[in-house]
């Protein structure tokens, strides 16, 4: 209880084994079939596209565009309140579900058919320490177009 | 003599929190109201199908041994909203096969009492970091990683189809609450029978944007029944049994072929669609033939979308269709005059049987306040999230 914090020492894990933390900039990596070029986010057996049975690792975009958003209040869990969900296309055509982050949950704070990048921020840290590093997408500031 | 199967008997309880009966009660009502309204008993029936989503193991059979043990074959059925459509389908596919010429098909669900199962845990307090399931995530991603619960994805299939076509908001997807509050005052089996303003609707609760509280589906209990024949056995049958027949025209299910957005969020559209098609040309008939509609409106933006997927609307113009009313019980095409999911009740295993239970009774002229006169040809339709689509299209009786 009386450890001191050293950030040197803080061991981190990724939220889901998709999303890598440890290899330069954090980016999501899918596993692409070998066959077709489908490409799935959670480990698969076989192929839901084209039936193959090998993939390989593949690093993903880390921009890409919101096609749909709901803000979500009843249910949400206690310790992170209202937030805002998202189906973003990645610029590679995957699709990835996530919280959209920096905005408020406001339906008129959020907008579709735009570009978003890939963010991470701690989500917590368990009984050793280790913290969980999570992912969400934020307006993408360098393509977004000025306001105004 | 045809292949067609008719539906002669229909029943359903009354959705409600029905907190002073157990499952069985409501199963045993539906079954012997269908078996009654057929003029027919457990021993005229030759296979038995029961959907319920959350009763394990042999449930059909603890039914059986309510309302007959007669030793025929029985499908225990889930599939989740599509849970009772797929008994029905059971039934459907023996008959068919010749293995039987009569059977009983029943969904029932007993909801209050216990907490929704879909509900997602928060993250354990005292726990150290391990990867688990398919995903290695380490803490629940509920909240995290966008949104699993049902409300919000259905919310975030609204905002697609807005995001893809105009003259389409959270004011379009509040009036298809409005108007399914306003259809259930006229059906005493609904759950919820008071209308609701627009207003009321647009400034009540928010669940999961777009979605409001009165603009999703309740918690109840409830069953339904229906008792299906060849139409050979038909033919034996009495003149009364015969004159209020409905003829299934078309009975297609699908589920949901491969699509590279289908991992992250569910695609409700396009298995929809294709049943939707399948169905019109097997039956001969097209959505301009349809009198009534009773789709699957588990959340008011599912509805909206459905009026696209399901072509009773021109492509993209869902929006415009609920705005000039089309889809009201005066309108061009009703639907969900029995007041839909969102005001009628979900219990997710009877859900597949009561929206036959309703489109039948209209097409016996049987319906009450709420009948639509003259109905002749009427449409049905569950998704059930994972996912699993149903569709039905019935008619009456030649004679």
């Amino acid at each position: 209880m009386d450890a001191i914090y050293d950030p040197a020492m803080t061991r981190q894990v990724p939220v889901v084994d998709y999303l890598v933390i440890d290899d330069g900039p954090p980016h999501l990596v899918g596993h692409r079939c070998d066959e077709c070029g489908a490409v799935y986010l959670e480990r698969r057996n076989a192929c839901a596209a084209c039936g193959a049975r090998t993939f390989s690792p593949t690093p993903l975009p880390a921009t890409g565009r919101i096609e749909s958003f709901t803000i979500v209040h009843r249910g949400a869990p206690k310790h992170i309140g209202p937030f805002v969900s998202v189906l973003v296309r990645l610029d590679d055509g995957t699709y990835v579900k996530a919280n959209l982050v920096g905005v408020p949950p406001a339906a008129d704070a959020v907008e579709v058919d735009v570009s978003v990048r890939l963010v991470t921020y701690a989500a917590g840290t368990d009984d050793d320490g280790t913290e969980v590093i999570a992912f969400g997408f934020a307006y993408d500031e360098t393509t977004a177009p000025a306001q105004g | 003599m045809s292949d067609d199967i008719w539906i002669i008997g229909t029943a359903m309880t009354p959705i409600r929190r029905h907190l002073d009966r157990d499952v069985l009660d409501l199963a045993t009502e539906a079954s012997l109201g269908a078996l009654d309204d057929a003029g027919v008993t457990m021993r005229d029936m030759q296979v038995m199908a029961v959907g319920s989503q959350f009763e394990p193991y042999t449930f059909g059979q603890d039914v059986q041994k309510q309302i007959g043990q007669t030793g025929i074959p029985l499908y225990n059925v889930h599939n989740a909203c599509a849970t009772g459509a797929t008994a029905v389908r059971s039934v459907l596919m023996e008959i068919r096969a010749g293995e039987a010429d009569m059977g009983l098909a029943l969904g029932v669900e007993k909801m209050t009492g216990s907490s929704p199962p879909y509900r997602m845990a928060p993250p354990k307090a005292g726990k150290v970091f391990e990867p688990e399931g398919r995903d290695g995530h380490v803490i629940a991603t509920e909240g995290v990683l966008g949104t699993g619960q049902m409300f919000g994805v259905f919310a975030q299939t609204g905002t697609d189809y807005a995001r893809r076509h105009d003259g389409v908001g959270f004011e379009q997807f509040a009036k298809v609450a409005e108007k399914n509050h306003a259809h259930s005052t006229l059906n005493p089996l609904a759950q919820y029978q008071r209308p609701y303003s627009l207003e009321e609707i647009m400034s009540a609760e928010m669940l999961a944007y777009p979605n409001t509280l009165p603009m999703c589906c309740p918690t109840g209990d409830g069953a339904a029944a229906v008792v299906l024949v060849s139409d050979a056995k038909l033919r034996t049958l009495d003149p009364d049994v015969r004159r209020r027949a409905v003829k299934l025209s078309a009975a297609v299910m699908t589920t949901d072929p491969y699509d590279p957005s289908g991992f992250a969020h569910p695609d409700v559209n396009t298995l929809t669609r294709n049943a939707a098609d399948q169905a019109y040309e097997r039956a001969g008939i097209g959505p301009e033939d349809l009198d009534l509609v009773e789709l699957h409106d588990c959340f008011a933006t599912a509805e909206l979308v459905h009026y696209d997927n399901l072509r009773l609307c021109a492509p993209g113009g869902a929006g415009e269709w609920i705005d000039r009313r089309a889809p009201w019980r005066d309108g061009e095409l009703p639907v969900n005059v029995s007041g839909g999911l969102i005001s009628k009740g979900h219990p997710i295993g009877a859900t597949g049987v009561a929206n036959l239970y309703e489109v039948a009774t209209h097409l016996r002229g049987e319906a009450g306040d709420r009948q639509i006169e003259g109905a002749r040809v009427g449409l049905t339709h569950v998704i059930g999230l994972g996912s699993v689509c149903v569709v039905h299209i019935l008619e009456r009786g030649a004679s």
